[in-house]
């Protein structure tokens, strides 16, 4: 789970690390008020779950709360990478010495936490990576010791810091880090990190990713998330325990597994057409689930033509062709549907299916040739 | 011989009167897998399809000589199964559990390294060797026994395969499914050295899909270390980037994570790369043919 700038700041002020004030808005009338509260200059930072927004003009520093309103009203409504602007934070400006980049990521292949950092902040990290890498700094801690304080010294040596600067570096490295464990984060990135001229240490820009998988003891976090940013239906099969990802095509997609469902779009592109979705109904697909699946992925009006793959293991062929008939009856759905029944009472489950079928659904034995025709059947025009 | 489970496998089930640990338990002991214990805190003493659950894994362990285990328990409480099996002193450990924190597994990862045991896992249907022994979730009818050894970070993809492989009358030593989250226990290295030091292997498939780099370290290890014939697949070509795909490790978040440029290196170690999941069963039927 993503967290805006604002929020992941927020939670990282609880861990020690020093931000400047600042308050959220969500119209231009409420930037200007907020500009007023904060006083002298400050920044209207668009709130989106993505980077680059400084290039895309998310970012504006004003002097005055008539100029604060303005840039709120530029930047709420704005685009950004696919994402729109719902709030903006304004945030109290202040004099700059030096920028620096510190993150804390989960590196799959050593499973360990790895810290990057970095003198030159302000940019993004793979730009760095690719002109300057001998300007990162990179060091992997021991889950089961944390860091430990030798490490934060060689991080701020390395990186030839000195004095107070690296005083101040090290605490919030070793703060980070604890906030990086506490929140269950995959990824918490300070960039920039940056000195005042008064020789603070300052978080200027947050982004806190927490493990959706560790929510669960983190309900707190879990409330934070911004239902309205969402796609709706995969707000709708998330809350009914679906995975549903949605795609620019117009082929509907559903299997159990999500390396099946990930290969059944390969074959369909591979076949010509272009999945509208990714659905995986997991384990289970009683009638219900799949009911509810079918009609997350045909609410998208791109789709024309639908293809279900089943492959039984747990799942048996002839529920999932149970469950599949009752959903069509209670959804109404006319869309052709291509099925592909395999495994476990594949062959019961054809069979139910050719009896009782409407004549929107077809069968087929092969995920290819279930793939062709649910092209096939796209191109003709669907509905 | 096949590898990770075979005549040889004591099971013991943590977990076991949970709905998921009962039900794959049935299932376990109708493949005629030896579960010989069975382990729910407060629960010790109960029985369960005749197999006697105890209340720690090292009470099962001394009185039933258990030397395998697999593990259903809640992601709250999973990562604490594995370290009490890793303490017990038990050498193959297979954790179903899916939603494990990260975190979670990034201790228990590192505390794996200590010991000498194989954790198959999480998030994976487990271990399967046919006509041996069934350590895992997976459906025994798709099986046959044969040379193929098959590995894979995904569930029913690995069905499927599977299937394609048995519908050709081409045979399967052990399918071990390593799982799809973004922090496993055992990888394809591991499992893909077994499959060379196992006699009964000639040939091995290997699945993978979009995230990470594990694909790749594994052509490494292949183009260098291994003399069987290895045919790959991935999945996840048309996923967007970041967008998870089902998987919480399935996420494209960089140019070497996609599956392009998997496949790509995978081809580039000389590896048979299928490009669907029939293909696979092609490609090891001409691999043996050639071999």
């Amino acid at each position: 789970m993503d967290l805006y700038e604002y929020q992941g700041k927020e939670l990282l002020r609880e861990y020690g690390l020093e931000t400047l004030p600042g308050i959220v808005a969500g119209t231009p009338e409420e930037a200007r008020r907020a500009a007023e509260t904060l006083g002298g200059t400050v920044a209207i930072k668009a709130q989106v779950l993505t980077g680059g927004r400084g290039k895309a003009g998310g970012i504006k520093v004003v002097n005055s709360p008539r100029e604060a309103e303005e840039a709120a009203g530029q930047i709420l409504g704005m685009e950004i990478r696919g994402h729109t602007v719902g709030r903006v934070y304004v945030e109290h400006g202040e004099e700059i010495d030096e920028e620096f980049y510190l993150s804390i990521t989960v590196d799959r292949t050593a499973k360990r936490p790895l810290i990057l950092f970095s003198t030159e902040g302000g940019v993004e990290i793979e730009e760095v990576a690719e002109t300057n890498p001998e300007a990162i700094v990179r060091l992997h801690v021991d889950p089961l010791l944390g860091l430990l304080p030798y490490q934060v010294r060689e991080i701020t040596f390395a990186a030839g810091l000195e004095g107070d600067v690296a005083k101040g570096i090290g605490m919030v490295l070793t703060h980070l880090y604890e906030a990086f464990e506490g929140l269950d984060a995959s990824l918490v990135e300070i960039n920039p990190l940056v000195v005042t001229g008064g020789g603070r240490v300052l978080t200027l820009d947050a982004k806190v990713t927490v493990d959706d998988s560790s929510l669960y003891r983190h309900r707190e976090i879990a409330g934070l998330r911004d239902v309205e940013a969402a796609d709706p239906q995969e707000e709708r099969a998330q809350e009914v325990g679906l995975q549903y990802v949605k795609l620019d095509g117009d082929i509907g997609i559903l299997g159990n597994g999500a390396g099946l469902v990930m290969s059944t779009l390969d074959v369909v592109a591979q076949a010509g057409g272009e999945p509208a979705n990714f659905c995986d109904v997991g384990g289970g697909a009683d009638a219900e689930q799949i009911s509810t699946a079918l009609d997350i992925v045909t609410s998208n009006q791109q789709v024309k033509s639908v293809l279900f793959n089943i492959f039984g293991g747990i799942t048996r062929g002839d529920e999932v062709a149970r469950g599949l008939l009752s959903a069509i009856e209670q959804t109404g759905l006319t869309l052709p549907i291509v099925v592909r029944l395999d495994g476990t009472n594949a062959e019961e489950g054809r069979r139910i299916l050719a009896e009782n079928t409407p004549e929107n659904v077809l069968t087929e034995e092969t995920m290819l040739e279930a793939a062709r025709r649910a092209v096939e059947l796209a191109s003709d025009g669907g509905r | 011989m096949a590898i990770l489970a075979d005549e040889g496998t004591r099971l013991l089930v943590q977990g076991i009167t949970g709905r998921e640990g009962a039900f794959h338990t049935a299932r376990m002991l109708q493949s005629g897998t030896r579960v010989v214990a069975g382990v729910t805190p407060g629960k010790g003493g109960q029985d369960y399809e005749g197999v006697r659950v105890f209340d720690t894994v090292e009470a099962a362990v001394e009185q039933t000589g258990a030397n395998a285990s697999v593990i259903f328990v809640p992601p709250p409480f999973a990562a604490d199964a594995i370290f009490e099996a890793l303490d017990a002193g038990l050498s193959t450990i297979c954790c179903i559990t899916e939603g494990i924190p990260v975190h979670d597994m990034m201790r228990v990862a590192n505390y794996l390294g200590t010991k000498d045991a194989t954790l198959v896992g999480p998030n994976c249907p487990g271990v399967h060797s046919p006509e041996k022994a069934n350590v895992s979730i997976m459906p025994k009818n798709i099986f046959m026994l044969g040379n193929v050894g098959v590995v894979s970070r995904s569930g029913t993809l690995t069905y499927q395969i599977v299937n394609e492989l048995t519908q050709r009358e081409i045979g399967q030593s052990t399918a071990v499914g390593i799982g799809g989250d973004p922090i496993i226990g055992t990888d394809f290295i591991e499992i893909l050295s077994k499959f060379e030091a196992d006699p009964e292997t000639e040939c091995a498939v290997m699945i993978g899909e979009i995230g990470g780099n594990a694909e790749q370290l594994a052509a490494e290890y292949v183009s260098s270390e291994m003399s069987i014939p290895i045919v790959a697949y991935i999945a996840g070509f048309t996923a967007p980037e970041g967008k998870t795909m089902g998987h919480a490790g399935a996420i494209v978040s960089g140019g070497e994570s996609t599956a392009e440029a998997k496949s790509e290196a995978l081809r580039e170690a000389g590896i048979r790369a299928a490009t669907n999941p029939s293909e696979v069963a092609e490609l090891v039927a001409e691999a043996l043919d050639r071999g």
